[in-house]
């Protein structure tokens, strides 16, 4: 299904939280939603859930407007809110029966779907107890368990693993790419490996304006104009390297970071491969090469130019 | 009404789930009792085999109880954030309101029906009144409603449950004495009005046992009144 959004605008107490925000989701494609703390993700997920009204602009799912038909899609979404709220007082599996009963679910299909989710979550041995029980890990398969309960097509996470241990964010992940397969996803997170992980897309969000869509290589690629190599040399006259290396065409800068270990920064436009007439130089001098090291712009990098005013 | 009914399931299993039934129940049956059978102008004092007593007293217990029950209802889901969860399935805010209503009604009826043997007990001394019996328990439901209503307005308008605690207990108070006492000591056409906001003036013309429509459109009138506004409220709460 596809998610398409439009012109999305949104005041609170006359504060413009979302500003003219348009982006559309394909079917089989996990988004992810990078930002920093109140840009506006959750609210543009609080939108597309029906959870908030919409101002102006417009949400529609395969062509259905979401202020016409709520209960539609409502039905074909699978929500996680940011702090993962469940009923503590309940357990596993009532909580996950009333969920799926509340997605219009029949008897039979909830009590499959529970069992189901159970096992895809590892629920298993906590199933009888009650939420308010289970460790934070724990708490949050719950939540991406009642989120999948009705099977839906579009799965919206906010933030799906915070609070999990290495482990268990290793399977969420896994798990989420292998829904993204058939599902949408957007998923929303502050973890920048997290993204280059799990998505196919990633959407930067700052001050309710979308500043930046496209995949990791995308962003990277036209983040960069310049590379950045990292070279360690043994050789006496360090002085000698750095000379010789800054005449070969397209370096910018090279800059001797310790004379004793040889480390050495070398800057040049991206677009040129110089590796090659360095490595040729270690050669024809006779030094020897320890490491040389293409310096990749990351993607915190990236987030930090976008969102940093 | 699939959906209605699976929030008012849950509410109820959550309240036997927890202490709360129980220690409710117990309230309630512990001071019904002890003031009807025991202690007061109770029933041996009378000598008279209605269950007028009961019915007074347990229309200020439940002016009480009913508050306690239905205080966290919205309040805590909006604080918890299940609020959100609950709202973005396939349930409408109107669904949602009237699945808590039924819930906190349900676990009052469980409470009213736990006193049937105090009829059963009086029709074995004496020569009960069924009429008048029928007419005070439908009275009790009736305000039951009312005031399950106005908590769950309440409840919907904070997300701080004692604040939406006394606040249904303040409004209820309105209804179930203020309103009696300002038509006293007033004349005319404010006395008038007065009498007819009362609950009280509909409740004892009900536990006497006359059924009129006016006594019935009122209560039914506050129920869908304190609905509404709940639903208002909480939909205003997530625009």
């Amino acid at each position: 299904m596809t998610v398409e959004i439009s012109n999305l605008t949104k005041t609170f107490d006359g504060q413009k939280v979302l500003n003219d925000i348009s982006f559309s989701v394909k079917q089989g494609e996990i988004v992810g939603f990078l930002g920093p703390n109140g840009a506006g993700k959750s609210t543009t997920m609080k939108l597309v859930t029906g959870f908030l009204n919409l101002e102006s602009g417009n949400i529609s799912i395969n062509g259905n407007s979401i202020s016409k038909y709520p209960d539609l899609i409502k039905n074909k979404i699978g929500y996680l809110p940011e702090h993962n709220p469940l009923y503590l007082d309940m357990r596993v599996t009532d909580y996950l029966n009333y969920c799926g009963s509340l997605q219009k679910m029949s008897s039979s299909e909830i009590i499959n779907r529970t069992k189901e989710m159970i096992k895809v979550c590892g629920l298993n041995k906590e199933k009888h107890k009650f939420i308010g029980e289970l460790s934070k890990g724990y708490r949050q398969r719950v939540g991406i368990a009642q989120a999948m309960i009705h099977d839906p097509e579009i799965l919206i996470l906010d933030e799906p693993t915070t609070g999990l241990d290495p482990n268990q964010i290793i399977e969420i992940r896994k798990l989420i790419k292998s829904l993204g397969k058939e599902k949408t996803v957007i998923l929303s997170t502050h973890i920048l490996p997290e993204v280059e992980a799990t998505c196919d897309r990633i959407l930067i969000i700052n001050n309710g304006e979308i500043v930046a869509d496209g995949t990791a290589e995308d962003l990277k690629s036209a983040a960069t104009a310049q590379e950045t190599i990292k070279l360690r040399i043994d050789c006496d006259e360090i002085k000698e390297v750095e000379n010789l290396i800054s005449k070969i065409t397209g370096v910018l800068t090279v800059d001797i970071r310790n004379e004793e270990t040889g480390e050495i920064l070398v800057k040049s436009s991206s677009n040129l491969n110089i590796t090659k007439s360095i490595f040729e130089l270690c050669v024809k001098n006779q030094w020897i090469l320890h490491e040389m090291t293409p310096n990749q712009t990351k993607l915190e990098d990236i987030f930090r130019n976008l969102t940093l005013n | 009404m699939n959906l209605i009914l699976s929030v008012a399931k849950r509410e109820l299993s959550v309240f036997f789930d927890s202490l709360i039934a129980y220690v409710m129940l117990l309230g309630f049956l512990g001071f019904s009792g002890f003031f009807t059978w025991l202690y007061g102008n109770d029933i041996f004092l009378v000598g008279q085999a209605n269950l007028k007593t009961f019915f007074t007293i347990s229309s200020w217990t439940l002016f009480f109880f009913i508050p306690a029950i239905t205080m966290k209802m919205i309040a805590e889901e909006k604080k918890s954030g299940t609020l959100e969860l609950i709202l973005t399935k396939s349930i409408s805010d109107r669904q949602f309101i009237i699945g808590k209503f039924l819930g906190a009604v349900s676990l009052v009826l469980v409470a009213l029906v736990a006193t049937f043997p105090y009829v059963i007990t009086l029709s074995l001394i004496g020569d009960l009144d069924n009429g008048g019996t029928i007419c005070g328990y439908f009275g009790l439901f009736l305000m039951t409603i009312a005031y399950a209503a106005i908590g769950i307005f309440s409840s919907s308008l904070t997300n701080n449950q004692i604040v939406a605690f006394m606040l249904s207990l303040v409004i209820c108070l309105f209804f179930h004495i203020i309103f009696d006492v300002l038509a006293a000591n007033s004349t005319g056409i404010i006395s008038w009005l007065f009498e007819t906001l009362s609950l009280q003036t509909h409740f004892d013309s009900i536990s006497r046992g006359v059924i009129d429509s006016r006594d019935l459109v009122y209560f039914i009138s506050i129920t869908i009144l304190g609905l509404f506004s709940a639903e208002l409220s909480l939909s205003k709460s997530h625009s």
